[in-house]
């Protein structure tokens, strides 16, 4: 897994509410068992004025020139909720999306943000709501270590982040592989689980 | 001071505290589907690890598979057949049961591993599909989770998890004729938001939950999810015991004596304490439907589209305004009378045997409207099939309904069948999304009885107006 430990970059203005897994990766995006190429699929809805023939809408924020390569996405509230499809991550991690600064996200989404090098970044709806409205590109600093997202005039937005997310995104961490390490403490569970509950066991 | 429910199942799956108020909790079953499923299996194999017990794992074919008759593993969906054979091929090498396209068992994965006796009261169940929370309804601790969490899962039998909230959610008092757990779980959201229930695991209550069937109790859970939910749950009583008796995969002789003997010890302690508490009277809610494309924006049936000005602040301001232009409303239209084309009634929310019998009961001895293209599609081979043994399919054939096999559908649009480009349907699924069922279909989501009600009048109807008669 990549790491994610700082990041200076445009953050693209994206403040919608509700804005759903559905619209970030239409299901009809994911085309093959593969996580490779999903970022063309990426809010294909909002972004491509006609789907089928990839004519982008030159409207959708994305699409301005100033936008286009940002890694930053503000968002507004809930933002990944629907379905656990963690395809979403995949295409904004394809695209180039290394962060989403949102007021808050689908649970689900989050963590797979999270378990893709992905910084998941709350901040409060009054302050994603005044960057999103800024109107001009707005230059980012993400610092995980600090957590802290430094503005254009010098402000620092302290930010929270529960420590085991942090630690896997600034170590980059194999998940399956830290607790396999806990193998031995699973299998002595298992035993006295399965002395207690042994109808749950085929 | 008490534990509650949740507080209970967490403690008895706990393997080890990690700090910070994360846990490693042990997973009692894990379920896939073909469309993200595939994706942990196929992760899985490139790393070059084992699923550690493939007995206790289980895919359903149920995403991109045709609901057609005679359908096979070719889809309408485009790459579909290979997200089906990959995932079929990986199981096999995994050792996975598959229910899959044939099999008489084969289904939604929500509504399949209730019936099969795979959910059971006080297990943990992760699937990678975010209606993982239905199989809450019969006391499971389950829950939604990506593909690379499914992977982990696989592989160590456990999850790291962080520990949620609890809240409760009280439905108190008889529920109006008319009205069922889809009107009560898009009431709840409707009042507190999409996002309110974010970080919480709900316990739902009260003694209209008690009063719901099984089945009933599913919906409402299944829908947590579209409160932002973590999850929900509802304890088990002898209902839920009952229900599960003698299915296949549920434990049989004295390991039934057991297990039934743990799960009347399923529930939250009188001096429980919840971080947050929900009270509604049920007397309050009438049939719902959404208007707009979010589950949040939903009214009494016989209400009309709230103002956007309304809103709660700025940006949910904004979103109504969003919602009023794609389902090509304005504020104040009244919801009752919007001409309709289509119908649906389906999906893991409500597509088991009592939502096809209430439906089928406004259906019986009617028509279904010129103009509305209207599908049925239950949730499971087992659903189609009991349904089938009362002549329900009658029912719906000859009201002019197409009868499905079962599978998801086109509770979502993945490239194959869809309902059309402004087309308006009452659909009895969990998503209005923008194009969730087709490139600019507005969906209403309602209750199966308000869906056929709807298409008997070719608009959307009360479906107060066609009970008890027919």
């Amino acid at each position: 897994m990549q790491k994610f430990t700082r990041l200076t970059g445009v953050a693209a203005p994206l403040f919608r509410a509700n804005v759903d897994t559905d619209a970030i990766i239409p299901s009809r995006e994911m085309k093959k068992v593969s996580k490779e190429g999903l970022g063309e699929g990426m809010f294909a809805d909002w972004r491509y004025s006609d789907v089928a023939n990839r004519v982008e809408n030159p409207e959708f924020i994305l699409n301005w020139p100033c936008f286009r390569k940002a890694p930053i996405l503000l968002a507004g509230p809930n933002f990944g909720c629907g379905s656990s499809r963690e395809h979403a991550v995949w295409a904004l991690q394809d695209y180039g999306i290394r962060c989403v600064i949102a007021p808050s996200f689908g649970a689900i989404f989050q963590g797979n943000c999270v378990r893709n090098g992905i910084l998941p970044l709350v901040l409060p709806e009054p302050s994603v709501a005044a960057l999103a409205q800024a109107g001009t590109p707005q230059l980012l600093t993400v610092d995980l270590a600090a957590q802290s997202v430094r503005v254009p005039d010098g402000t620092e937005l302290p930010f929270t982040i529960a420590p085991a997310d942090k630690e896997m995104l600034l170590e980059g961490l194999d998940a399956i592989g830290v607790t396999l390490k806990r193998l031995p403490a699973i299998r002595d569970f298992e035993g006295s689980y399965r002395a207690r509950n042994p109808w749950l066991f085929f | 001071m008490g534990l509650s429910l949740v507080e209970k199942l967490w403690a008895r799956h706990c393997v080890a505290d990690l700090g910070d108020g994360t846990d490693l909790l042990y997973i009692d079953r894990v379920l896939l589907h073909e469309r993200t499923g595939s994706m942990a299996l196929k992760g899985l194999k490139e790393q070059g690890r084992a699923v550690r017990h493939p007995d206790r794992a289980f895919v359903c074919m149920d995403h991109i598979v045709d609901t057609l008759p005679g359908r096979s593993d070719t889809t309408i969906m485009p790459g579909g057949t290979a997200f089906i054979q990959e995932t079929r091929a990986a199981a096999a090498e995994a050792g996975i049961r598959v229910f899959d396209i044939g099999d008489d068992r084969q289904g939604i994965v929500h509504v399949v591993s209730p019936e099969q006796g795979i959910a059971l009261p006080g297990a943990t169940l992760v699937c990678p599909d975010s209606h993982t929370c239905t199989q809450g309804g019969l006391g499971a601790l389950a829950w939604g989770i990506g593909s690379t969490e499914a992977a982990h899962a696989l592989a160590t039998q456990t999850l790291v998890v962080k520990r949620p909230k609890t809240m409760r959610v009280r439905f108190d008092g008889a529920l109006p004729p008319g009205v069922g757990a889809k009107d009560m779980i898009l009431h709840l959201i409707a009042a507190h938001g999409a996002g309110g229930g974010a970080g919480y695991a709900i316990e739902f209550t009260g003694s209209a939950v008690s009063a719901l069937s099984v089945e009933a109790r599913m919906t409402l859970c299944n829908m947590a999810v579209e409160f932002a939910a973590w999850t929900g749950l509802v304890a088990p009583d002898a209902k839920t015991i009952d229900w599960v008796k003698g299915r296949p995969f549920a434990p049989k002789g004295d390991l039934w004596d057991e297990a039934v003997a743990d799960w009347r010890g399923l529930v939250s302690d009188a001096d429980a304490v919840f971080d947050k508490e929900i009270r509604i009277d049920c007397a309050d809610i009438a049939p719902t439907i959404t208007w707009g494309t979010s589950p949040q924006h939903a009214v009494p049936l016989t209400g009309h589209v709230p103002h956007p000005d309304h809103a709660t602040d700025a940006t949910a301001a904004q979103a109504r305004r969003r919602a009023l232009d794609y389902m090509g409303l304005k504020a104040g239209d009244a919801l009752i009378g919007l001409p309709i084309d289509g119908a649906f009634i389906g999906s893991c929310t409500n597509s088991r045997l009592p939502d096809l019998r209430a439906a089928a009961a406004v259906l019986k001895g009617r028509k279904v409207a010129a103009g509305v293209r209207a599908i049925c599609v239950p949730g499971s081979m087992q659903v189609k099939a009991a349904a089938e043994a009362e002549g329900l399919h009658v029912v719906f054939q000859a009201a002019g309904f197409e009868w499905r096999e079962s599978g998801c559908s086109m509770c979502f649009f993945a490239g194959g069948e869809h309902f059309g480009k402004g087309e308006r349907v009452v659909t009895s699924t969990n998503r209005n999304f923008e194009n969730r069922q087709g490139p600019g279909t507005r969906s209403h989501l309602a209750s199966p009885v308000t869906v056929a009600a709807s298409a008997i009048a070719g608009h959307i109807a009360d479906p107060r107006s066609f009970l008890g008669e027919g």
